[in-house]
């Protein structure tokens, strides 16, 4: 029998609610409801990703969507390269374009670990303010650079005709596609997990305490940050890649501030540095936006009084609400 | 001549026109303790911090285990083995005692760059971290965070920290600080066996322990050592006894 603590039994139980929401969807005839959980799964899966370096790792890092953009980016190109046949040329060689999912999912992951790097390699020489304003700084220039070059649609964003391609799933099923979101959501989940509780997750999570205390003991706090960084920009890099699946399209929006920022306030919402914080958080926030998007164009007014709430009573978010405070072993 | 642990030579810091640290030699030799002590502003928190590698001097030498280490960062110099306990503890705050001590129980293992293990299930860690703790007295409390521990009972955490990381040479500063009476006289008991082990510069107000411990006193002021000796040289020079022990001769 295994023993769950209270809050791997509130992540078990989100888990299940966000499983279940398409399948009700479905049953009671309401198939768009499909989209709204695949949403949920892929901004979860985003927030997962920033979770490492902003819940972990205290970075407050206000570029994520650089990387959310890029792996959109890549699905994109790679989709568009795919269609008409022509391979992507880079000078030296040559790359045929893909529409497999796992493919895209490589490269997106790997063009976005290599961006993280060399935004983090910078970025994390400063701290506090500093540290959000470069990240901020970077993601704008990867936005303006978006928005400036034709090839891709430059400002029109660039359209993905047929979804990606799985193998053995028929990917324009709705509810396959959601499958395929909500699988690779579960994945990164465990792997946060497993991350939290390993020996880098220690130093990750004792720099964000005291970094003076992480370096006296002899762990250069520098290397582990970029690292979570780094995997931190993959995980958001392959959500960014599975949005532009579900819209079937890319734009410049992916990379803005505004990208950035609701991938904070989805981990606030859900609970900061706990396991399904994110997916709290994405749930609540793709439920309000649709609920309150129905009633009113000023939905995010009333989002903002909640995230007021939430900051002022309720640390935690809402995982914090339903498991209590957080415990370290 | 036994080989000195921890070598320091002509060490220069200068804050502006201020030199804090104004040609300190200094060095502290296997199984000893050495006492550096001086009144508040003598410079004894900038030296420390050129030793631990926080700050980094102008001129001079710092040689540890036969090796100069002015180029070293703070976390390579703790590797080698430069056991530190700060003025005011510095701790991980949400993490109990045991995984604070865990956290340099797996820097000496060698890397922290390992991703799924979780480390409360290994014992390779928990437990030369549990031993740690019950050298200082702190087993009872291995799982509380360290931000609920006492003052002392942080101090304590400290120092297991540091013979957790097998340290080749201990900097503590101002260990005493804010322990009550029979702390004190614990922690000096304590710290008379551990110099066995590996010696200990001991930045330090409480005159009664450093009277008691110090195998050697160097006194700083204004960034110089006016005075280095035994106990007794110590208590008897005149130039102490006007700049520091307040006697008006």
């Amino acid at each position: 029998m295994m023993n769950l603590s209270r809050e791997n039994w509130v992540s078990l139980l989100l888990l299940a609610l966000l499983l279940a929401l398409p399948y009700a969807a479905i049953k009671f005839g309401n198939p768009f409801y499909v989209t709204l959980a695949t949403r949920m799964a892929i901004l979860g899966l985003a927030a997962v990703g920033l979770n490492i370096a902003l819940g972990l790792g205290g970075l407050v890092s206000f570029g994520h969507a650089a990387f959310f953009g890029i792996g959109g980016y890549v699905a994109g190109i790679l989709a568009s390269h795919a269609m008409s046949m022509q391979p992507l040329n880079f000078g030296l060689f040559t790359l045929p374009g893909s529409n497999q999912m796992p493919t895209i999912w490589l490269f997106a992951m790997l063009v976005g670990g290599l961006l993280a790097a060399a935004i983090g390699t910078i970025s994390l020489r400063t701290s506090g303010v500093y540290f959000i304003m470069i990240t901020l700084a970077f993601a704008q220039m990867t936005f303006y650079f978006a928005i400036s070059w034709p090839a891709y649609g430059g400002e029109d964003g660039l359209s993905i005709l047929m979804r990606n391609q799985f193998p053995g799933f028929n990917t324009m099923v709705p509810l396959n596609f959601f499958l395929i979101c909500y699988g690779v959501l579960v994945a990164a989940l465990i792997l946060f997990a497993l991350i939290k509780n390993s020996r880098f997750g220690a130093a990750l999570q004792a720099a964000r305490q005291n970094e003076v205390r992480v370096a006296s003991v002899g762990i250069a706090p520098f290397r582990i940050r970029l690292v979570a960084f780094v995997l931190s920009g993959m995980i958001v890099a392959l959500a960014g890649a599975l949005y532009a699946d579900l819209n079937r399209f890319v734009s410049p929006s992916m990379l803005s501030w505004h990208m950035s920022g609701e991938f904070i306030v989805l981990i606030i919402l859900g609970g900061v540095g706990r396991l399904a914080g994110p997916v709290a958080g994405a749930m609540l926030f793709v439920m309000f936006e649709f609920l309150l998007g129905g009633l009113t164009e000023r939905w995010q007014f009333f989002l903002g009084l909640v995230l007021l709430g939430v900051v002022l009573f309720a640390r935690g978010g809402l995982v914090g609400l339903l498991a209590g405070r957080q415990r370290h072993g | 001549m036994v080989e000195a642990i921890l070598d320091i030579k002509d060490l220069r810091k200068s804050f502006g026109a201020l030199k804090a640290t104004d040609g300190v030699t200094l060095d502290l030799r296997p199984g000893e303790i050495h006492a550096l002590i001086g009144p508040n502003g003598a410079g004894k928190s900038t030296l420390i911090h050129q030793i631990a590698g926080t700050l980094k001097p102008d001129t001079g030498d710092i040689h540890f285990l036969g090796e100069r280490v002015n180029h070293l960062g703070v976390a390579e110099r703790a590797r080698k083995g430069l056991g530190r306990s700060f003025q005011v503890s510095s701790l991980a705050p949400e993490f109990s005692a045991l995984r604070n001590v865990m956290l340099a129980v797996q820097s000496k293992q060698g890397s922290s760059f390992r991703f799924f293990k979780p480390v409360m299930h290994d014992k390779s860690l928990t437990e030369p971290a549990m031993a740690a703790l019950e050298r200082v007295g702190l087993k009872d409390r291995a799982n509380v965070p360290a931000a609920e521990l006492s003052h002392g009972e942080r101090r304590q955490l400290e120092i297991a920290i540091a013979l957790a990381l097998d340290s080749k040479a201990f900097l503590l500063d101002e260990p005493m600080a804010g322990m009550g009476p029979e702390g004190s006289r614990q922690l000096t008991a304590f710290l008379d066996g551990l110099r066995q082990e590996a010696p200990i510069l001991l930045v330090e107000h409480d005159m009664d322990a450093v009277f008691a411990l110090a195998d050697r006193i160097s006194v700083l002021v204004y960034g110089r050592i006016i005075a280095s000796g035994s106990v007794d040289d110590i208590r008897n020079d005149p130039e102490v006894r006007r700049a520091y022990l307040g006697d008006p001769a």
